[in-house]
């Protein structure tokens, strides 16, 4: 055997200063020739770490195997069996804290490329004149509801559909996707992936109905009605401000609208699309998630002169993956860390024209255990803005905890579920993603749909709760 | 898609369509909106429902071309079909009896009154309802409000029809005429349910303002539609549309209403050059 490259293969991007003028996706993939070589560098574990480390146990090294043999059409089976969305996945799971961070190459080189080989074999199926499909169990006369067809909701429904149940996914939105449609921008997650995926489940089977909000035009009681089991996967989807003055003038955006006018409404193609959105040229963007990084990044491509991303702690701290920060930064992206805004200071017309800071500095650590941002006294100082992103977060949507009877919640407004099952307090009824665990990521809801859907499958052929 | 079943020009630029959409139709309440997208490249516009059918399957939805989206709308005829429509979004109104009513609406917020006044008869309320126009040709359902009130007054601000004068004008006389209202409705331009409520506020009167923020999904997700009321951010999606119109602060929704305006003049621009083609249809009257 060959003696292993102690570096991973690269993947080819957009230069920076081009990418940053524009909303196409920023790496480009592997070549068939690139992909193999980085599969070559698998070990092929017996017992491998890498599966342990995924929220939703793809065969790893199974599909890598094929990859490095060059049999692409194997991977593709391979990757299915486990994976109904490796194309996105491919591209928006936090690989470097899951399956690479367990690669064993990890420990003395540079893990195996895993999303990289992930994204390429689900990029090289859509090339192909026909996909493979998926086996389907026989019809099994029970029939599923979902609510929200974001991650958590089409991992759900892939997986029931596969095991011969009738699925049903209501979408509240005009397109399906949830957060990978109108959070995740087109130049990291491009929305004829997102659609792809989705049209591979429908060819499986599985319905869809959008324009239909639950909790409105009907409740989940009313579902219980019709569907023998409901999954709940409606995400957190409540944007949170923060409370200082000056924060509803005109110029301030949560990052869920910024984000969702760009990514769902396409308004970075106004006029030639209805939905406007306002191309500031000093734009702060508050946060330090990905979320953050996603809005100082559209920012920039929208044709900002200057993007400030505030954040009020450290760089340690940020939440956000080191890639995005890294892909911000290279961009162009100021930060202005250890500063929190206090206010915002708005013109004549209400227009937002500073944002007032204070300089932060670490304290203890508090009960998240990072540690804690205390402002220092006199500090303050301002910035000058028209646009503002706020991206601190987000909570739990509370039209189904509201509309139905029975379905606890927690103090934080996301639903009560066994981890184990993803069964809530009411019987019949699942949950999983942002809707139980807050504001998390892609791969950790459709972790979450998975582990509902098996649970899901028993109470359906036992009945038993 | 959803059909349009009919089409009717209630007034200049103003339209109404009846939409083939029996499960909305079956939930909606008065008070409540819809959301309607034209085709792919358009707008979430969020509606008030006008009316709802549940026998027959049918949504009504009235509106004023007042930018391109709505004008886009408006091209469409009888048999066509729009792109997506969802709801019923928002709370709805709160119906009570209450005693005796002013139900005060100004233009195109007559019709999104309408279920709203219709429904506070049915529950047994006295219903004063007070409509108004700039002029005659603007006058819009009269004789259906009048079929759900007590009593109907029209105005018209330059007088070539009914009262002459604002709604609150009228209103003013109204409350000052002794006999106690136990409660207000306004729907209508944000500057008159901003006057209705500071007078009715001076009468001690409670009063139930509609209020149109800019909205985008309408769901609660984005938060564009906040609106101070009583010194809190409420978002009028989900926590209204209808509030305490003692409490709104309305400069605040007025300036924020028109973050767009540039934008907005631009869309109309472009469509109206885009349809200038010399076709009937094409032509955009008003």
């Amino acid at each position: 055997m060959a003696k292993i490259n102690p570096k991973r293969t690269p993947m080819a991007e957009q230069p920076a200063d081009k990418r940053r003028h524009n909303f196409d996706e920023v790496p480009y993939g592997y070549t068939p020739e690139q992909a193999m070589a980085e599969a070559q560098r698998c070990l092929q574990c017996k017992k491998p770490s890498c599966v342990g480390g995924c929220p939703v146990q793809v065969d790893i090294p199974g599909f890598i195997r094929e990859v490095a043999q060059g049999n692409f059409l194997e991977a593709v089976k391979v990757m299915k069996r486990t994976n109904v969305l490796p194309a996105i996945c491919g591209r928006v799971c936090p690989q470097e804290v899951q399956c690479e961070g367990a690669c064993i190459l990890g420990k003395k080189m540079e893990p195996v490329a895993i999303g990289n080989l992930e994204r390429f074999v689900a990029d090289w199926e859509a090339t192909q004149p026909e996909c493979v499909m998926c086996e389907i169990q026989p019809a099994t006369g029970k029939k599923v509801a979902v609510v929200g067809a974001g991650p958590a909701g089409l991992t759900l429904a892939g997986d029931m559909r596969k095991l011969g149940h009738s699925v049903t996914i209501f979408e509240a939105l005009h397109k399906p996707g949830g957060v990978l449609m109108y959070g995740i921008p087109e130049f990291r997650l491009p929305k004829a992936v997102v659609e792809r995926e989705v049209n591979f489940l429908l060819a499986m089977g599985v319905e869809l109905k959008l324009d239909y909000v639950i909790g409105k035009i009907k409740t989940i009681d009313e579902l219980l009605n019709e569907y023998d089991a409901v999954f709940v996967g409606t995400g957190a989807g409540l944007p949170l401000f923060m409370g200082i003055p000056g924060e509803n003038s005109l110029g301030i955006y949560s990052a869920n609208e910024y984000l969702t006018r760009s990514n769902l409404m396409k308004a970075y193609l106004f006029p030639k699309y209805d939905t406007p959105i306002v191309r500031g040229k000093q734009v702060a963007v508050i946060g330090g998630g990905n979320v953050a990084m996603d809005a100082a990044r559209t920012a920039l491509r929208l044709g900002a002169e200057r993007v400030v991303l505030i954040y009020r702690r450290s760089r340690d701290e940020m939440p956000a993956r080191v890639a995005e920060i890294h892909h911000a930064e290279e961009e162009g992206v100021e930060f202005q860390l250890l500063t929190n805004p206090v206010r915002y200071i708005a013109d004549e017309s209400g227009w937002v024209k500073e944002v007032e800071c204070l300089r932060m500095e670490l304290g203890e650590p508090d009960a998240s255990g990072r540690r804690r941002p205390v402002p220092v006294p006199n500090s303050e100082f301002r910035i000058p803005v028209d646009t503002v992103v706020v991206a601190i977060g987000n909570s739990p949507n509370p039209l189904i905890p509201q509309t139905t009877p029975g379905l606890a919640t927690t103090k934080r407004g996301t639903l009560v579920v066994d981890p184990n099952t993803g069964k809530t307090t009411k019987r019949g009824v699942f949950a999983g993603g942002d809707i139980v665990t807050g504001a998390a990521t892609v791969i950790l809801a459709m972790g979450a749909g998975r582990v509902a859907a098996k649970a899901m499958d028993e109470f359906l052929r036992t009945g038993v709760w | 898609m959803v059909k349009i079943l009919k089409k009717r020009q209630l007034a200049p630029q103003i339209k109404m369509l009846e939409l083939d959409a029996p499960e909305i139709a079956r939930k909606a309440q008065p008070g409540q909106f819809v959301v309607v997208r034209v085709n792919e490249e358009g707008e979430r516009i969020p509606l008030t429902v006008a009316d709802a059918l549940p026998e027959q399957g049918v949504l009504v939805i009235v509106f004023q071309e007042v930018g391109k989206s709505t004008m886009l709308l408006g091209t469409l005829e009888e048999g066509e079909a729009i792109l997506d429509l969802i709801g019923p979004l928002g709370k709805p109104s709160e119906i009570e009896r209450f005693g005796t009513v002013v139900c005060v609406a100004g233009g195109v917020g007559t019709p999104e009154i309408f279920p709203v006044a219709r429904a506070l008869k049915q529950a047994g309320n006295r219903v004063i309802s007070i409509i108004g126009f700039r002029s005659r040709e603007l006058v819009l359902m009269e004789e259906k409000m009048r079929a759900v009130s007590d009593e109907l007054i029209v105005a018209t601000d330059d007088g070539s029809y009914g009262v002459k004068g604002f709604v609150t004008d009228v209103l003013r006389e109204v409350l000052s005429r002794g006999e106690k209202v136990d409660r207000c409705f306004a729907v209508g331009p944000v500057i008159m349910m901003k006057m209705v409520s500071l007078l009715t506020k001076e009468y001690g009167v409670p009063t139930v303002v509609s209020l149109n923020p800019i909205m985008l999904d309408a769901t609660g997700m984005c938060g564009v539609c906040r609106v101070e009321v009583g010194g809190e951010t409420k978002f009028a999606c989900v926590d209204g549309p209808e509030f305490d119109g003692h409490k709104v602060n309305f400069d605040q929704l007025m300036a924020r209403l028109r973050t767009y305006v540039n934008e907005e003049k631009q869309a109309v621009e472009l469509f109206l050059k885009s349809r200038n083609c010399g076709c009937e249809k094409g032509t955009v009257r008003g």
